[in-house]
């Protein structure tokens, strides 16, 4: 393992920023969002929920995939994929590490989507264990372990240095790279950290939430259930929990004329919204209802079932705290995650 | 450069077909004049027109057609309204091909088969139908029922009159809902058409047709004592990318897209109803 001083850190990202693009949490007119790196800049790691997750970075909100030349009859295709310049996405926490894996198994499972595809091998990414977990927090429900995440290379934070630890060959690359600027240490310092934040972890309010009736062969019966009425009754179908989650993959692609060519390209989209479904026959979810469980229903029990079991929430809790009607996925879970059928 | 499936390749339209009133049939080459991509019966493809947006459809030619591909499209909104506003010799793109086809290297193999299709239902069908006849030694009997809304309306009038109804072993079924002049065949319903043709239950049967006809057929071919697991149908739902990631098509743990869009009846009932 090895350290390197708190005031030292613009040092370091400034060594980093040598050599490629460093995307790393940064405070902007009150919100914090990973943005690239710069002199100057207000970087905030300590944040624990960026407004925009991390999957913004190899999926983005907007992208361009391709143009299109049209003339007379003809048409020209452009491939605009281009070589991913190589960048370091620094400060990503356990839960939106884990989301990334859960994207993976969308983006790369055959055919692989090469748009994601090459900027997710164009990143390494260094992950920033949690030692103040919030009350909204609840990744240790589905497994993620907050106080030593995955990663090319795992950092830790305390009041006095930043610990560092690299676990891939992507991170020992990176590790090479800045080596000069740590010292050797902290493993004492981390064992404490981790111990004092697995306390922390324990006591938070959504800690114990059970998730033992969300498995496949409850499909249809939770799918039935009646109680998504009165858990969806309050939503408006505003997406804000879908853009903020770091799991949701949904997207839509859309052409837009301009003056050089049609740019194809793709959005977020959000099965939130009334015309997500919609044909020109009729509507497969016509009610909030409908969509709102959908939702949950994904993330819960249909996605687990084609990912031997791995949940697409990782319990960020930023659909908690974002809702403007405080609707989420932990009201879901503790309505109908603990019932038992027998 | 890398393959990547969401880039369409170019094609040509080299044939317009006036189906009815509204279907047209467009006959699809590659820009080297070449088909553009092999397919299996009940495979779709995404075909697009670059700033009008992409749709999916069902590859209506046998995949046993060296030349080209067809697309039969019903005019309904944007995408295939412009589509059916074109001309020959304009270039359009494509992309696929996607989702399940019929299973008929396995399960279809020396069984008698029945095919029910209702309206553009025909559409998937006809690429089943017209691999069975090259195949013909590898399959039983074959029964046709078709109906439309009107003379007008069945879509590949001419090959079925012409073609399906002479070959050996083929029985075609035509019917339209309301009686017209000129028109000798039956009228009615297809489920109740379906129901009064009292057909032998050990066939396989494909259905495609609108969700309503389905429904009632499947009631009718229940009562005639079909089995779910021997009873195939094709799911429609929204899609955009076509390969289970943009999530349009869910529905349960399935994507229609890449999990169907062709399903078995027994396969349906463990699916959410939400299609
Ligand atoms: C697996 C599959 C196979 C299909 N095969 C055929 C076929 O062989 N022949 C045929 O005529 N039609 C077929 N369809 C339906 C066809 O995709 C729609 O009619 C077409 O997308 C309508 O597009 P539009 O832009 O003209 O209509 P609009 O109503 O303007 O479309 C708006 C949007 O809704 C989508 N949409 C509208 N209707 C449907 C629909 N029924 N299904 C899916 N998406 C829809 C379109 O993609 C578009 O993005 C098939 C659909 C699916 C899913
Ligand atoms: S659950 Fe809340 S955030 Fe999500 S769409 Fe409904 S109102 Fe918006
Ligand atoms: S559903 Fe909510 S808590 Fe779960 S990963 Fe998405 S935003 Fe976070
Ligand atoms: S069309 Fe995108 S998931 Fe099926």
């Amino acid at each position: 393992m090895l350290k390197i001083a708190k005031e030292r850190l613009n040092e370091l990202y400034g060594k980093i920023a040598q050599t490629q693009g460093l995307f790393i949490p940064v405070k902007k007119a009150g919100e914090v969002n990973y943005a690239i790196w710069g002199e100057g800049k207000e970087v905030s790691l300590e944040t624990l929920k960026t407004v925009k997750s991390p999957k913004n970075m190899f999926f983005p909100q907007t992208e361009n995939m391709m143009k299109f030349k049209t003339e007379g009859k003809n048409i020209d295709i452009i491939d605009m994929r281009d070589e991913k310049r190589p960048y370091v996405l620094f400060g990503v926490k356990a839960c939106d590490y884990k989301a990334i894996e859960v994207l993976d198994k969308v983006f790369l499972a055959d055919p692989v989507d090469t748009f994601y595809k090459a900027r997710r091998e164009a990143t390494t990414i260094v992950t920033l264990a949690c030692s103040r977990p919030e009350e909204s927090c609840f990744c240790s429900v589905f497994g993620i372990d907050a106080t030593a995440p995955a990663g090319d290379v795992t950092v830790w934070l305390d009041n006095e240095n930043l610990y560092w630890q690299s676990n891939t060959e992507k991170g020992e690359a990176l590790t090479a790279a800045v080596k000069e600027l740590f010292t050797d240490g902290g493993e004492a310092e981390v064992e404490a950290q981790k111990a004092a934040t697995k306390e922390i972890l324990q006591k938070l309010p959504f800690a114990a939430l059970d998730l033992s009736r969300f498995k496949p062969e409850n499909l249809n019966e939770l799918f039935d259930d009646p109680a998504w009425e009165e858990l969806s009754e309050a939503c408006l179908g505003c997406g804000t929990c879908t853009f903020v989650c770091p799991t949701c993959q949904c997207f839509d692609i859309r052409d837009f004329k301009t003056n050089d060519g049609i740019l194809r390209y793709r959005c977020w989209d959000s099965c939130m919204y009334s015309d997500f479904t919609l044909m020109a026959h009729g509507n497969s979810r016509t009610t909030q209802m409908q969509r709102y469980r959908q939702r949950f229903m994904h993330k819960l029990v249909y996605y687990p079932s084609q990912n031997d079991g791995l949940y697409s929430c990782v319990g960020c809790g930023r659909c908690v705290n974002k809702c403007p009607q405080h609707l989420n996925i932990v009201k879901v879970i503790k309505t109908l995650g603990g019932k038992n059928d027998d | 450069m890398i393959e990547e499936t969401l880039i369409p390749k170019v094609g040509v339209v080299t044939d317009i077909r006036k189906d009815t009133p509204d279907v047209k049939t467009f006959r699809v080459v590659g820009t080297d004049g070449k088909k553009l991509f092999e397919h299996m019966p009940g495979q779709c493809a995404m075909v697009s027109v670059p700033g009008v947006g992409e749709c999916m459809f069902s590859i209506t030619s046998s995949p046993t057609n060296q030349e080209f591909m067809e697309f039969s499209i019903k005019k309904c909104g944007c995408v295939t309204e412009v589509l059916h506003a074109m001309e020959v010799g304009q270039q359009i793109t494509v992309r696929g091909p996607y989702g399940r086809n019929f299973p008929v290297e396995e399960d279809f193999k020396g069984k008698d088969l029945l095919f029910i299709a209702g309206g553009i239902g025909l559409a998937p069908l006809r690429s089943v139908i017209n691999y069975v006849r090259h195949y013909r030694e590898n399959y039983g009997k074959v029964v046709i029922v078709y109906g439309a809304r009107s003379a007008d309306d069945l879509v590949d009038f001419e090959e079925i009159k012409t073609e399906w109804k002479n070959e050996p072993n083929f029985e075609v079924y035509l019917t339209i809902d309301r009686p017209q002049e000129g028109w000798d065949d039956h009228v009615g319903f297809v489920p109740s058409y379906v129901k009064e043709l009292g057909l032998d239950s050990n066939m396989t049967a494909v259905l495609c047709g609108p969700p309503i006809m389905i429904k009632f057929t499947l009631q009718g071919l229940l009562e005639l004592g079909f089995e779910k697991s021997r009873v195939y149908t094709t799911l429609e739902l929204r899609m955009k990318c076509g390969v289970g990631k943009c999530g349009r098509c869910n529905v349960g743990d399935k994507f229609v897209c890449k999990d169907g869009p062709v399903f078995r009846m027994d396969q349906l009932d463990e699916l959410p109803d939400e299609y």
